[in-house]
């Protein structure tokens, strides 16, 4: 049997969702947050920047076409409340804003675009708990990638891709990179 | 951003924009319920002030306190500094009591370059004003509020004009201003009489004029210098009443200001002298307003310097190095 995957180089990238499979998986999430919030009567989505602003507001437009509401959309930086801060340069601070109504007494989706160790939903609920006190939290993601560090699971996944850790999961949205597109690089799960 | 914040010039234009748009990110989160951030936690910044201080002290202290870092003020009375130590063995002191970051005012213009570069310590060295030499911060406070007044709050400043006017001699905010305003772009002109212009004055990034009314109208920002006396062993005007009635700005220039222009003063004001109290008090007056960007833009240069991996420090690098090598 050809090993298809095997014979990729390290630095060759292959597609594993296209455009349709983003905003099916997207169309799902939004459906299951209605399911599971009977009917998403308080919750507050946000989005962790970059990508999981966009990912947070195109799932916001699913809920509104199915339950004619507008849901409240934020954005949550994270960067002051993470544990790698002193292994790099600092980084510049992306924006935070928290939607008119407040985050307490809601439910709280976290959106982002790939759950990977899960140190930056530690990082968020930290955040979270500096802002207001939520009735309750839960993550949405685009992409889980697996290979967690702590404790943290998400509520909502588009897409499960099991990975190497040698391998880079890339995700592009049309609202930043110009393209929809989910793309693994790196070295494959075989040969790791 | 280099390890340390010593002057203006420090600092190009993409470093300069990210202390502002970090400071600005950081000041959007000044209303939440808890303001403090865990940001340096377990990270000592000393605050070492040779020279009184009000505002730039407690700026600090403030900006270090809501990052959670432990901060240490010692001033020079009340130390062994009034016993004779020099600033060496109060350096080395620092050090062997684990600074991560000092913060100093000297009035020894060339202090904080001293201590930043004599090995003595191993953490970042912050200016806070040295002699008459620059004060680094409080230009990039300034370009903040002129900023969000004069620039919708994004970008740099190109093509604002901004007019400095008094004792720019003795002024370290006129030398950082200049440095750091035509780094974002704006053009400066410096006015004051002529004993209170330094030497060199035509080699610095600006114009000069001993006129201040001809140039009222076509300012976007005009800042008031306090005349510093206690650094003045010579006459340097005739009296404080010609150098009010020439320089000094009362509500007739105010008024003679385009609609947009802000009044601005880096304090402490001596009211009734650069500056009328009619027009500290009006609505133009951004001078409380500054010392509430001061923390911003200090928490956000703290941020900087303290918070990602010093350089040398290969923690960082070696973990990426890992990741990389195939």
């Amino acid at each position: 049997m050809v090993r298809v995957s095997a014979a990729r180089t390290p630095d060759e990238t292959r597609t594993v969702l296209d455009a349709g499979d983003i905003a099916r998986a997207l169309t799902r999430v939004a459906h299951e947050i209605v399911e599971r919030t009977k009917g998403a009567d308080d919750i507050v989505l946000l989005g962790i920047p970059t990508r999981g602003v966009f990912l947070a507001d195109r799932i916001a437009e699913c809920i509104h076409q199915i339950e004619g509401r507008e849901i409240p959309v934020g954005s949550l930086d994270v960067t002051l409340y993470r544990d790698d801060l002193r292994r790099a340069p600092a980084r510049a601070l992306l924006p935070t804003s928290i939607p008119t109504g407040g985050i307490d007494d809601k439910v709280v989706v976290l959106v982002d675009d790939v759950l990977y160790s899960g140190r930056t939903i530690r990082a968020a609920l930290d955040a979270l708990s500096d802002i207001g006190r939520p009735r309750m939290v839960q993550l949405a993601v685009l992409v889980d990638r697996g290979h967690r560090e702590l404790p943290i699971r998400p509520d909502y996944v588009g897409k499960n891709i099991p990975t190497a850790k040698t391998e880079k999961v890339l995700v592009h949205l049309v609202e930043f990179d110009g393209d929809d597109a989910v793309r693994l690089s790196g070295q494959p799960l075989e040969e790791s | 951003m280099n390890r340390h914040l010593l002057s203006a010039s420090d600092l190009d234009r993409d470093d300069a924009l990210l202390v502002l748009d970090t400071a600005a990110e950081l000041a959007a989160l000044t209303d939440r319920a808890v303001k403090k951030l865990p940001t340096l936690r377990g990270r000592t910044v000393v605050n070492l002030f040779y020279e009184d201080s009000t505002r730039t002290r407690i700026s600090f202290e403030a900006a270090a306190k809501r990052l959670s870092a432990d901060v240490i003020n010692f001033s020079a009375k009340g130390s062994s500094v009034s016993k004779g130590e020099s600033l060496k063995d109060t350096a080395l002191t620092l050090e062997a009591m684990g600074a991560d970051a000092v913060v100093i005012r000297h009035p020894a213009s060339g202090a904080p370059d001293r201590l930043a570069h004599s090995g003595w310590i191993g953490g970042s060295v912050v200016n806070a004003g040295d002699g008459t030499h620059e004060h680094p911060t409080q230009a990039l406070l300034d370009a903040f509020t002129m900023r969000q007044h004069l620039a919708g709050g994004k970008g740099d400043l190109a093509g604002r004009k901004v007019t400095i006017v008094g004792d720019v001699l003795h002024s370290r905010v006129a030398r950082s201003n200049v440095l750091l305003l035509s780094t974002l772009g704006a053009h400066v002109t410096l006015v004051a009489p002529p004993t209170l212009l330094p030497v060199g004055i035509e080699t610095w990034p600006c114009e000069f004029s001993f006129d201040l009314d001809s140039h009222l109208s076509s300012t976007d920002a005009v800042m008031m210098l306090r005349v510093q006396r206690e650094r003045m062993n010579a006459a340097f005007f005739p009296s404080a009443r010609e150098y009010s009635r020439r320089y000094g700005l009362d509500v007739r220039r105010m008024n003679a200001l385009p609609e947009h222009a802000i009044v601005m003063h880096p304090g402490p004001m001596n009211r009734g002298m650069e500056i009328a109290a009619d027009v500290a008090d009006s609505d133009r007056s951004v001078i409380v307003e500054q010392v509430t960007n001061g923390v911003n833009v200090r928490m956000a240069v703290l941020y900087l310097l303290l918070a990602g991996a010093q350089l040398g420090e290969s923690e960082g690098s070696d973990r990426t190095a890992e990741v990389v090598a195939p």
